[in-house]
């Protein structure tokens, strides 16, 4: 180090020569997303405690399961099999209610936390961009969420097929009806369809929010999520008279009709209802998606903007 | 050869002024100390070069625009911000799994290695470890990677003292070597002196010296003087004085070695008592930190 250095040759500027070595950036994105699990273990726990739970239930009132299953016999196809798979339904349903609640509050506490203990100072000492680090905490309520929800409902159903099968032949009833009617690879496809279209793709807008209001807010990243948003809807309410915006919520929330076809003539098989073609044209969904790389945007640009609180 | 090279590097936030048009160079090679008062401007200057904030005027490290070129830059480049950041979640073989994933310059077996000359057990969480262990868990991290610039920002606050002296003795004996460089600033100066290769005190985003550690040697001298000599002292024009135990000291600036010798016995100056002899008089507040 020279004593007084206002003169810097120019020649030197520039002449460090960085050997060229880089990590792929799918193994960058990979061991982003495993370090996600491993900080926010209830990704995977919360669902497979609430299985347990459900289960537990399932299983006092396995008993009835024959009684609902000589009910079911003297019905027409259709019918027979809603009531069977009810069960079933509210098991998946419950499931999906649990991975909402979880991605919500893994959004919320993503990029908010990092910079509350001061963690995010190790992490950009690594050599991980903050779009890697940004991309790999939205594949979480995405993609990872999605994934672990339909493993566990999977588990689950078939412990419940086998407790109904078992129930069944003790009282001496058929259990092939029960399989023939459930047909559970079919309940599964359409399960994991459902979560991909409407948990991940068309609910995409209420993460990338919650994602853009955790790499912004200095404290209370729930707070900060929901406010402006009831108060837009208050604002329009009170100077309008009009709820176009809480409408527009609901309607998100509730999840897009065109993911399913209209049901006109109650189909025989519930796998025509599915419509994949439909939904990817409807603007509803690409609108909510270019809203979610906007946020996502947003979230990698405050992230490189601030470090800690 | 320039690892970092700065002219004209300014940083304010609304009206403060945290840079004031700063100009340095830092060679490979090298241990820079970092000194100055808390809010001199010090962590400004280690965030601009790590590329964690903007800046105004032109800054190259390793020949990088650290703000533009980030994700390039950290894979030559490392640093620990505070002993506190390692996330307390964290295994102790999940962060060596992971860096071994992310890092392209990263040793496993290196970290091993530094590890088992510790009690920190693989299987630990980041948040079971004393302060101490957690120092030492990141400095073994750190130094399996094998990066051309380390900056050290108070890496050691809040350890006592063995883990302290531990750690400076693993960084200049297991990792330091003359194609690396140091940037380290530290409130335990004089714990450092013997460390570093070249001395900078920064003070309200100015730097008001800048000398290599022979340089600091040669020009600065301390003279403990009996009261009969005071007089004789104050003549030969000191930089600064100072009263202990009834005796006075007076720091000198390129002052004839031989005639200090008359005055008593003559020393080289702790960089804490230069700090406060070149700026104390000017900050009556905080010291040297």
């Amino acid at each position: 180090m020279s004593t007084q250095s206002n003169a810097i040759p120019e020649s030197r500027v520039g002449a460090v020569v960085v050997a060229p070595a880089a990590i792929p950036a799918m193994r960058l994105l990979y061991w982003s997303v495993r370090r996600e699990l491993w900080e926010y273990r209830s990704i995977y726990l919360a669902p497979l405690a609430a299985a347990g739970v459900f289960l537990f239930g399932f299983l006092i009132t396995a008993p009835h399961l024959a009684v609902t299953m000589r009910k079911a016999s003297a019905m027409a196809g259709l019918q027979m099999q809603e009531t069977l798979a009810q069960p079933y339904d509210m098991a998946s349903g419950f499931l999906m209610a649990i991975a909402m609640f979880v991605g919500a509050a893994y959004c919320l506490g993503a990029l908010y936390n990092e910079r509350r203990d001061r963690s995010i100072l190790f992490w950009k000492s690594l050599p991980v961009s903050d779009t890697t680090t940004v991309l790999a905490k939205a594949c979480i309520p995405l993609v990872i969420l999605p994934l672990v929800t339909v493993a566990v409902t999977v588990a689950l159903h078939l412990v419940m097929l086998l407790i109904h099968s078992a129930v069944l032949a003790a009282t001496g009833q058929s259990v092939a009806t029960l399989w023939a009617q459930m047909l559970p690879i079919q309940m599964w496809f359409m399960l994991l369809y459902h979560l991909i279209a409407v948990h991940s793709l068309w609910h995409s807008p209420f993460y990338g929010w919650m994602l853009l209001v955790s790499s912004w807010a200095k404290r209370a990243a729930f707070l900060w999520a929901a406010l402006p948003v009831l108060a837009v809807g208050a604002l329009e309410r009170l100077f309008f008279n009009t709820s176009y915006f809480f409408q527009m919520l609901g309607y998100r929330l509730a999840g897009n009709e065109s993911a399913v076809a209209p049901v006109k003539d109650w189909p025989i098989s519930p796998m025509t209802h599915i419509t994949p073609g439909h939904f990817l044209l409807s603007p509803g969904l690409w609108s909510g998606l270019i809203f979610t790389a906007l946020c996502l945007a947003g979230a990698v640009r405050m992230r490189r903007y601030r470090s800690s609180l | 050869m320039a690892c970092i090279e700065a002219r004209g590097l300014r940083k304010t936030f609304g009206t403060t002024v945290a840079l004031d048009g700063v100009n340095l160079q830092v060679d490979t090679g090298r241990i820079l100390g970092l000194i100055g008062p808390n809010g001199a401007g010090k962590t400004t200057a280690l965030n601009a070069i790590l590329g964690l904030t903007s800046f105004e005027g032109d800054l190259k490290v390793l020949g990088r625009n650290p703000w533009n070129e980030r994700e390039e830059l950290m894979r030559d480049v490392c640093f620990i911000a505070d002993v506190a950041v390692l996330p307390r979640w964290m295994r102790v073989s999940q962060a060596l799994e992971y860096l071994a994933g992310v890092h392209p310059r990263f040793d496993r077996g290196k970290a091993d290695g530094f590890l088992q000359k510790t009690d920190i057990q693989t299987a630990s969480k980041v948040h079971q470890l004393s302060k101490g262990m957690v120092a030492q868990l990141h400095l073994a991290l750190v130094m399996a990677m094998d990066v051309k610039l380390l900056v050290l920002d108070e890496p050691t606050l809040g350890l006592d003292i063995l883990y302290r002296k531990q750690f400076y003795d693993s960084l200049l004996n297991d990792y330091f070597d003359h194609s690396r460089t140091i940037v380290v600033t530290t409130h335990q100066v004089d714990e450092i002196q013997d460390v570093l290769t070249d001395l900078m005190f920064i003070h309200r985003g100015r730097i008001v010296l800048n000398c290599s550690m022979d340089e600091f040697e040669s020009r600065y001298a301390e003279v403990k003087v009996s009261p009969d000599k005071v007089e004789a002292a104050r003549s030969l024009q000191p930089i600064h004085e100072r009263q202990t135990l009834g005796r006075s000291i007076f720091l000198f600036d390129r002052a004839d070695r031989r005639q200090l010798s008359t005055l008593g016995e003559v020393r080289a100056p702790s960089i804490a008592d230069l700090f406060v002899a070149l700026l104390g008089n000017e900050k009556a507040q905080g010291g040297v930190s």
